[in-house]
């Protein structure tokens, strides 16, 4: 546990949507989330990132658990210091850009300077257009504006990057970079592992509404991995009567047989003296997704 | 197509859609059945004698009531061709409508009323003419119409609106910051009214120059009972658009709301010789109030008090839609 208070610490939260059977969207999720830092919650489609960070930002009721914003329970306060870009946001029709901001901006009792938001989040070029007529890009980066029009402590940036080109996502990051250095603190949600790896110091995957491991990502990686995966096509091990600890590492995925070896040369030379045909072998190093595929047996993206 | 799918889907909606059709004719049916449509309409005062006259299939008779002056205005309206005192041998008609010349016609032809048994000559039938500017059609359906377009301008403009901020997640975004929904409500309910008032008055001048029509009391008043009107049906709008994220069923709902007004609130036709259960329905519709306020004030230049009740009930419908408006509304 740091020694600072967590800007936002949530407890044993829980959110079951009522129907038949009902769904435990958030199924006892526990965070502590540091000043300063930038937290990712990583997950497939469905795991319940987005209902967590709603309820995080009280949009939704917890069925049960509590979320507190230093040391707090959510409140005005809580409302006034924190921006929030939800994942799909429609804004009031026949709006310019600067008007949004204006709107947004006289909700809350202090704001950023909307030219200052202008100019970090380049919105510069269509101010005095209709926000309906934006490129995804362009969108989005209003949304972020309109997310810290009251400069907030906290930014919740829900799946900011789904839909954008490579080149739109990468000036993204640039700017949630540039948003970090100012001090805030930013919870992101994506299924984008690149996305957690380039902006993220620390993240938690999510899966079926909890969290199955958590930590900086680089560290995450090390421990989980040591060496790399093996891949190699079904047929080569069909018959094999491969040793009891081999097959516990092996598993089947995309049509191939993937051997999860620590020691990659060891584990070559085992195949070697089985007879298994190494033709069309691969060896992979490890990324967060295959992580995931470890822990949850599921592909990120389905 | 796919938008055809989601409509079938939406069952609710549906419903609504089938009902809206049936509910027009029904509606239609009862104000217009009261036996056979008849041509000219006869108020009478006392009791109708058994003769001829009264008798005529194609004139519809009715009670003028005890007020002497309400049943002269009437005729004066042209809402009635001719009235009638069948006990004192008079008649008044209004000399500018051709019906009540030919309504006169028949009662005062050769045989149709010969004179009562056993009293010698008949005394003959005394005329009396009714003087004042007469009510054209146009000038009693110019309220009905003002009216009319507020009312869809309140319910379709606010109701409507939010729905569609509801399903689109606009309400969600705005659920996040710290605006309260009491603002929020405040403000729709503001900025709509703005927008009736303002639109009400050029459409008001406009067709004054066009139609020249007349108003004979208080702008004051009459702004009054638009601003009352706009708040009752705007409340009504959020009423409606409280919960439901479909719009669909809003629009069914909406609907629902506005026909009844359309037919039974005086917009096109005086609902006076509908039956008494239909003026039962139409005193709880605020948009009845609202037309029979200013056509008072516009025809006959009614003064506060004579308002008072209709006002009133406007304010207090208002209150009612306004407060069950709130506790239900869901940002959600």
């Amino acid at each position: 546990m740091a020694p600072a208070q967590p800007i936002l610490s949530v407890d044993q939260l829980v959110k079951v949507y009522p129907g038949t059977p009902p769904v435990r969207a958030v199924d006892g999720v526990s965070l502590e989330i540091a000043e300063g830092i930038c937290f990712g919650l990583l997950g497939p489609n469905g795991a319940g990132k987005t209902t967590t960070v709603e309820v995080i930002e009280g949009v939704h009721e917890p069925t049960s658990g509590e979320v507190r914003y230093r040391g707090e329970a959510l409140g005005r306060r809580f409302r006034d210091e924190a921006g929030i870009q939800f994942q799909a946001t429609a804004l009031q029709d026949y709006l310019k850009v600067r008007e949004v901001l204006e709107l947004f901006g006289s909700f809350y009792p202090r704001t950023a300077p909307i030219d200052e938001l202008v100019e970090l989040c380049a919105l510069g070029e269509f101010l005095d257009r209709d926000h309906r007529k934006l490129s995804g890009g362009q969108k989005q980066r209003l949304l972020l504006a309109v997310a810290l029009v009251n400069d907030p402590a906290i930014l919740f940036l829900d799946e900011p990057t789904t839909g954008l080109d490579p080149q739109a996502r990468r000036n993204f990051w640039h700017l949630v970079r540039t948003v970090q250095a100012r001090g805030k603190t930013i919870v992101l949600t994506t299924h984008y592992m690149e996305e957690a790896y380039e902006l993220c110091d620390e993240i938690a995957i999510m899966d079926h509404g909890r969290i199955i491991a958590r930590g900086e990502p680089k560290s995450l990686l090390r421990e989980q991995f040591e060496g790399a995966v093996i891949s190699l096509p079904p047929e080569a091990i069909e018959g094999v009567d491969l040793p009891r600890r081999l097959a516990g590492e092996t598993s089947r995925r995309d049509g191939r047989a993937m051997i999860q070896a620590d020691d990659v040369p060891a584990t070559l030379a085992e195949l070697i003296e089985l007879g298994v045909p190494l033709d069309e072998l691969e060896v992979k190093s490890r990324t967060l997704e295959d992580l995931f595929l470890e822990l949850t047996g599921e592909q990120l993206r389905g | 197509m796919a938008r055809n799918k989601e409509f079938y889907r939406d069952r609710a909606t549906l419903g609504w859609n089938l009902l809206f059709p049936l509910f027009i004719l029904f509606g239609m049916a009862i104000v217009f059945s009261e036996g056979r449509q008849a041509v000219f309409e006869v108020a009478v005062i006392g009791e109708a004698p058994t003769s001829r006259f009264f008798e005529l299939p194609h004139v519809r008779f009715t009670p003028a009531g005890d007020d002497l002056d309400a049943a002269l205005l009437r005729v004066r309206q042209h809402r009635v061709d001719l009235l009638v005192d069948p006990g004192q041998r008079r008649y008044w008609l209004n000399s500018t409508s051709p019906q009540g010349l030919l309504v006169e016609q028949l009662l005062l032809a050769p045989g149709v009323e010969p004179s009562v048994q056993g009293r010698g000559p008949d005394p003959g039938w005394r005329r009396a003419e009714v003087e004042g500017r007469q009510i054209r059609y146009i000038d009693w359906l110019v309220p009905g119409l003002l009216s009319m377009n507020l009312m869809f301008s309140a319910l379709f403009g606010v109701g409507f609106v939010i729905v569609r901020y509801r399903k689109n997640g606009v309400l969600r975004r705005l659920k996040a910051t710290p605006l309260s929904a009491a603002e929020f409500l405040s403000a729709q309910v503001a900025s709509r009214m703005v927008l009736i008032v303002a639109t009400t008055i050029v459409v008001y001048v406009g067709s004054d120059w066009i139609l020249d029509f007349v108003m004979v009391g208080s702008h004051a008043l009459l702004l009054l009972i638009l601003v009352l009107g706009a708040l009752c049906l705007i409340a009504l709008g959020l009423l409606l658009a409280a919960r439901t994220a479909s719009e669909e069923l809003a629009s069914g709902m909406l609907n629902i709301a506005t026909f009844p007004m359309i037919g039974l609130s005086g917009v096109w036709f005086s609902i006076d010789s509908a039956p008494r259960w239909v003026h039962w329905v139409a005193q709880l519709l605020p948009l009845t109030h609202v037309n029979t306020a200013a056509r008072a004030v516009m025809t006959d230049g009614a003064g506060l008090v004579a308002i008072a009740p209709q006002l009133g009930a406007l304010a207090a419908m208002s209150l009612v839609f306004l407060g069950i408006g709130a506790a239900l509304f869901r940002w959600e």
